[in-house]
């Protein structure tokens, strides 16, 4: 029985933030230690098709994290970042790709977690980059490797003809 | 990645950044309109909506076209079009994360 909430995301021209909302239907606690434990947390973030490791993870205030995604041939992408604050309500933590030319490009990402009348909650992830071109990058970023993933598929259909 | 930005005149985010300018796109919607036509729309003065119009034409969010001694003006929509496809990705990348997320806690909830 899957919901059918919807992930809204903002991000205006000329901005340098982008924030992301998203409601459950569950309760605060525990969409929060789908967050901080590790044996679930790996369950769920990343894209599809992607495995995901923890290599550091203290889910805590001042704690930090490194974790790694693994496509399906074998291509590691890491990340790493600290917990600045870390509570049921309001989680902020830095992020960073760690394979971008120069290091640096670092963003600051606010989550809260909001109760909601029926034990639901919504997630709010607002994540400023250091600049406008940092945050367009990161986007076209997204969008070659968006198209790379048509263009695999594209070769799976050509395969079979 | 770390491309400076680009002036206003070249680049399509800066261009509709511009409020005015995107009040000009709304208003033309899917017409061809003449600038005194976008003029009468918006009620403000030629000179502006003309410069707004330059700007926007230059970054080839508007088309213009030629007809008799008149020129015409209208949204190029699959410029504007890939202003919106560029936040698709970082979407796509979320909406992936919940989805598999909402099984997670499903799975929890039932734990419990």
């Amino acid at each position: 029985m899957s919901s059918k909430n919807k992930t809204t995301v903002t991000a205006e021209p000329g901005k340098q933030d982008l924030s992301i909302t998203r409601e459950f239907d569950a309760p605060r606690e525990l969409v929060f230690k789908a967050h901080t434990d590790p044996n679930l947390y790996v369950q769920w973030l990343g894209p599809h098709g992607y495995e995901m490791t923890l290599d550091t993870f203290e889910p805590v205030s001042g704690g930090k994290y490194r974790y790694v995604h693994k496509d399906k041939d074998g291509n590691e992408f890491g990340f790493h970042g600290v917990f600045h604050t870390m509570t049921e309500e309001l989680m902020i933590q830095t992020f960073e790709f760690e394979g971008l030319p120069e290091a640096g490009h670092v963003t600051l990402d606010t989550i809260r977690l909001e109760k909601l009348p029926g034990d639901r909650t919504r997630v709010t992830v607002q994540s400023v980059f250091q600049s406008v071109s940092d945050r367009d990058g990161m986007l076209q970023a997204g969008m070659e490797s968006g198209l790379s993933e048509g263009y695999e598929r594209l070769d799976e259909i050509l395969a079979k003809m | 990645m770390v491309v400076a930005r680009t002036p206003t005149t070249h680049d399509p985010f800066n261009a509709v950044a511009e409020p005015k300018r995107r009040q000009i796109l709304e208003a033309m919607g899917a017409q061809e309109l003449s600038v005194n036509e976008i003029v009468d729309l918006l009620g403000w003065n030629q000179p502006s909506v003309s410069k707004h119009l330059g700007v926007l034409k230059q970054v080839g969010l508007v088309k213009e076209r030629r007809a008799g001694r008149q020129r015409l003006y209208r949204v190029n929509a699959a410029r504007l079009k890939s202003i919106y496809d560029w936040v698709t990705p970082f979407e796509k990348y979320w909406s992936e994360s919940f989805d598999r997320l909402d099984e997670v806690l499903d799975k929890m909830k039932k734990e419990n």
